[in-house]
């Protein structure tokens, strides 16, 4: 390997290093495919469907394809549900070499039948992986058929792996989700009501989140899609405003619903007390005929910050000039991130993700201090270097970076779908402080080469 | 709710998968191929498939695991993927310098039909293949087999592609291994030690998978079968194979190639299973087997003995891959156990034909392979009729809690444990190591269920 090179050609223009002054060319390239032949920590068009709709826990999320998409995504996103648990099973056509010559829509016709005379779903979805783009399956036709026999929603997605990036599966799932929405009625929804887009209820994220909003009395019709439920989901049209957070996957949506019900949207984060804060004040604003809730948004802001803040003191007395590294999928998580760390006292040396676009980073550049590394679709080799280069104490990421963080004997907090307590709300502030200040001032380290361990 | 999505009644399926006890070929191929020092496994699909395979074995062995991919587009699936096959073996070999890209096919790739031996063919033409580095490849479309004919498949193009007979014969025995851990591979090269038996062993993910905290990023750790090595095993006296769905068919591809003889084996979980290995390797070698090795054999039985009460009639349930299910099962008959139940999604008859001989003695006992053995039919046929212990990979607990069955983690993947990459479960040390487990897990339940007055101390 050569040390001096880290950077893969045909890369430079996908990294970026601040500097000083203003005057610097910015012009990061992003939106781009990888690289053939790189060793690119993306997904693909499947893994973004099947992360957003995944947490609809009262549909069949069925697979048609060979075996392994619907093995290596069974229940790997920690996407709790407050009753029902279908989305945790795995249920795939396990297309053979006969299926992929003769076509696999009868299979999937029998397969959808027997599942839902099984489990008495609410909804089912369809997701098409590559080979199924290929062998030309009607699936749209399969779906139809199975809905008016069975009486239930059942949508195709369209989510071929090679048909575009994780992006585009976003987007495939916000249209299954579009067809769904506006088909419940909306009797009996408040004016003064929410839908949470772009929360997945990891480790429970979205009840938290919910709770604050009701407490200001806000109705939340429907959490798309965390403990989501199809019928909640079809009646989402009713609500008077939709509040989307993880912006690269939902905001497709929330465009949809504003063109089609005239629902108008905010993007927010519920991460970090800053933004979380922000989140609250900005749907408070959007009812200003009813002041108390803004008073509410004050209120449960005051209290939280006071019952938490005082806690946090200690954690950022031992982290404050320790570094991060930051690399996630949305870069709209990185912003979120950026200022969390800077409220314990850290600053961050390196930021990236696997799918933001222009607009992202250039505000990720204002944000950022000289010095810091800026990265769109990273790859290992790199992202060692500059946590080496960078000297940082911490690597956020997700499961591809986790034991990169480990072996090269620096902290990590997992920011993806394996984390085990919620980072969301004034509450996981508290908790990711407390994750990272474990991690990062571990007596572990010590004993690492890097830090004066036995080499 | 998730553990009461299981009726008990057994419905025949025709279509569908629920939970399945396999995943897809590909996965296969690259665990296979970081079983070779220097070498970079190479996905010819989408981006999704490497992602999910590295996550999937990263989950598995908690160490980073490196491998490209030729991240398909739109354009590639109507044109074919040649070009960006051809552009991803240029950009691995100046960027990321390996010895050897080992390219597996996916569903995508092989769909469209992309010639892997061609392509490679055309690169190596086109001299994008430098002077002293390989390429090799196998073909593993998702919707043949399994993740262990993918390993298969892999292992075999390996022998093939580097195997090469000068003529003369080594003084040594090629172990071919079947898909096991780190750990096993270790144990095997520390047997063949004591036995004094020179071997060439791949692949070889020991010190690739379990590799050292060095406070660096090892793109290609220390280990693996080294090409010198792979060159020479043309030149073997013999081949020992360790399965006969993982392992064989690069045997017999050598055997095809270069004239090696070979002899399968089961893969040496177990009394009986080790027992063969070691006969069978101490004969190819022409050596005896030391005290050390009968000593070590001795504890095992003693073990056996001494807790024989505790097996007794025990019924048991296990799902996983034909390889380590075909000595597993015999194993605990062996402990006098009773596999009543057991599950591979794995297809092929030699399965069924061996699990048809050991089982013999239990009529009763219900094994399926193939097309929907899947955890859900395992999982039914234990609501009919129940069991004392599950052995399984990691989707096994949702079963094991909701039956509450004591559990015993074995096979791939385990994502919620450690230990598989460290500690063998093979060879008669391995096989201990089983018999502890087996009992620990049988024991804390008893001793977690027991009533007060039959609370015992000494067990």
């Amino acid at each position: 390997m050569k040390e001096e090179i880290g950077i893969l050609e045909g890369r430079q223009s996908q990294v970026f290093e601040k500097k000083s002054g203003d005057e610097q060319q910015f012009d990061i390239a992003c939106d781009k495919t990888s690289l053939s032949g790189s060793v690119s920590q993306r997904a693909c068009v499947f893994c973004g469907s099947r992360v957003v709709l995944y947490p609809v826990a009262d549909a069949i999320h069925i697979v048609h394809g060979p075996i392994g998409c619907a093995a290596y995504t069974w229940d790997i996103r920690g996407a709790v549900s407050s009753g029902p648990e279908l989305h945790r099973l795995s249920f795939s056509t396990d297309l053979q070499e006969m299926d992929v010559i003769y076509g696999g829509e009868k299979k999937l016709y029998r397969s959808l039948i027997e599942l839902i005379d099984q489990y008495q779903p609410n909804a089912a979805f369809i997701y098409s992986t590559c080979i199924i783009g290929l062998i030309g399956d009607d699936i749209e036709a399969v779906c139809r058929k199975v809905a008016q026999e069975k009486g239930i929603p059942v949508m195709p997605v369209h989510s071929e792996g090679f048909k575009g990036t994780k992006k585009d599966g976003y987007k495939a799932a916000c249209s299954a989700l579009m067809k769904l929405i506006g088909t419940g009625s909306t009797e009996g929804i408040s004016q003064y009501s929410i839908n949470i887009l772009g929360e997945f209820n990891l480790a429970g994220e979205a009840w938290i989140i919910r709770e604050y909003y009701e407490k200001m009395g806000i109705e939340v019709v429907a959490t798309m899609t965390g403990d989501g439920r199809i019928d909640a989901i079809r009646r989402s049209h009713g609500a008077s405003l939709n509040v989307v957070q993880c912006s690269g996957s939902m905001t497709s949506l929330a465009k949809d619903m504003e063109e089609k019900y005239g629902i108008p949207y905010i993007r927010v984060s519920y991460f970090g007390f800053e933004d979380m804060s922000k989140s609250l004040y900005d749907v408070a604003a959007l009812f200003p005929d009813r002041p108390e809730i803004m008073e509410r948004a004050r209120e449960i802001v005051r209290d939280e910050i006071r019952k938490y803040y005082p806690e946090m003191q200690k954690f950022k007395s031992s982290l404050t000039g320790k570094k991060a590294a930051i690399y996630v999928g949305g870069a709209f998580k990185t912003f979120s991130l950026i200022k969390a760390l800077r409220t314990i006292g850290m600053s961050v040396v390196l930021a990236g993700s696997q799918t933001g676009n222009k607009d992202d980073y250039e505000r990720l550049r204002e944000m950022c201090d000289e010095g810091t590394v800026i990265v769109d679709d990273s790859n290992p080799v790199e992202l060692s270097k500059f946590v080496l280069e960078k000297e940082a104490d911490l690597l956020i990421g997700g499961v591809k970076e986790r034991p990169i963080a480990f072996k090269l004997g620096v902290g990590f907090c997992d920011h993806n779908h394996e984390r085990k307590i919620p980072l969301a709300g004034f509450v996981g502030m508290y908790n990711f402080a407390k994750e990272v200040y474990e991690s990062v001032m571990s007596p572990v380290w010590q004993f690492a080469p890097r830090k004066g361990g036995l080499a | 709710m998730l553990l009461r999505h299981t009726p008990k009644e057994v419905i025949a399926r025709e279509g569908l998968t629920i939970n399945p006890a396999k995943t897809c070929q590909p996965i296969g191929a690259m665990y296979a191929a970081l079983g070779i020092h220097g070498c970079l496994p190479h996905s010819h699909g989408s981006q999704g498939c490497c992602s999910y395979h590295r996550s999937t074995l990263t989950r598995h062995y908690k160490e980073p695991v490196m491998a490209a991919t030729s991240s398909f587009t739109e354009g590639a699936s109507v044109f074919g993927g040649q070009a960006n096959l051809l552009q991803s073996i240029e950009t691995i070999f100046a960027v990321y310098e390996p010895d050897i890209i080992a390219v597996h096919s996916t569903c995508l790739s092989e769909t469209i039909g992309d010639d892997l031996q061609q392509i490679t063919k055309k690169a190596k033409d086109d001299g994008k293949i430098p002077e002293g580095k390989y390429v090799i490849y196998a073909s593993t479309p998702s919707f043949v087999g399994s993740h262990v004919t993918g390993y298969a498949n892999m292992v075999t193009g390996i022998a093939e592609q580097f195997a090469q007979s000068t003529g003369e014969k080594k003084d040594q025995i090629n172990i071919i291994a079947g898909w096991m851990e780190p750990s096993d591979m270790r144990e095997i090269k520390k047997i063949s030690k004591e036995l004094g038996v020179k071997i060439v062993l791949f692949p070889d993910t020991s010190d690739v998978l379990d590799a050292p905290q060095t406070g660096k990023h090892e793109f290609y750790p220390k280990g693996g079968t080294t090409i010198e090595e792979l060159k020479s095993i043309g030149d073997s006296s013999s081949s020992l194979a360790l399965g006969c769905i993982s392992a064989e068919p690069a045997a017999i591809a050598l055997d095809k190639k270069c004239k090696v003889p070979f002899e399968t084996v089961d893969m040496p979980i177990g009394l009986s299973a080790t027992d063969r290995f070691i006969m069978s390797l101490s004969k190819a070698a022409g050596v005896q087997v030391p005290d050390e090795i009968t000593a070590e054999r001795g504890r095992l039985v003693d073990v056996m003995t001494d807790m024989e009460q505790y097996f007794y009639g025990r019924k048991v349930a296990l799902f996983g891959d034909p390889d380590q299910l075909i000595p597993l099962t015999e194993f605990l008959l062996d402990l006098n156990m009773k596999p009543i139940h057991i599950v591979s999604g794995t297809p092929g008859q030699r399965f069924e034909k061996r699990m048809k001989e050991i089982l013999r003695r239990i009529p009763e006992a219900n094994f399926r392979n193939g097309l929907n053995a899947d955890m859900f039919l395992l999982h039914q046929w234990m609501k009919n009729e129940p069991v004392d212990l599950l052995i399984g990979n990691t989707y096994g607990k949702y079963i094991a809690r909701d039956e509450n069955v004591p559990f015993i983690r074995f096979g791939f993947p385990i994502l919620d444990r450690i230990g598989h990459s460290y500690f063998p479960n093979i060879g008669y040390s391995g096989s201990l190591r089983l018999v502890e487990k087996i009992l620990g897990a049988l024991m804390d339940r008893q001793d977690r269920e027991a009533l007060e007055e039959k609370f015992e101390l000494v067990m």
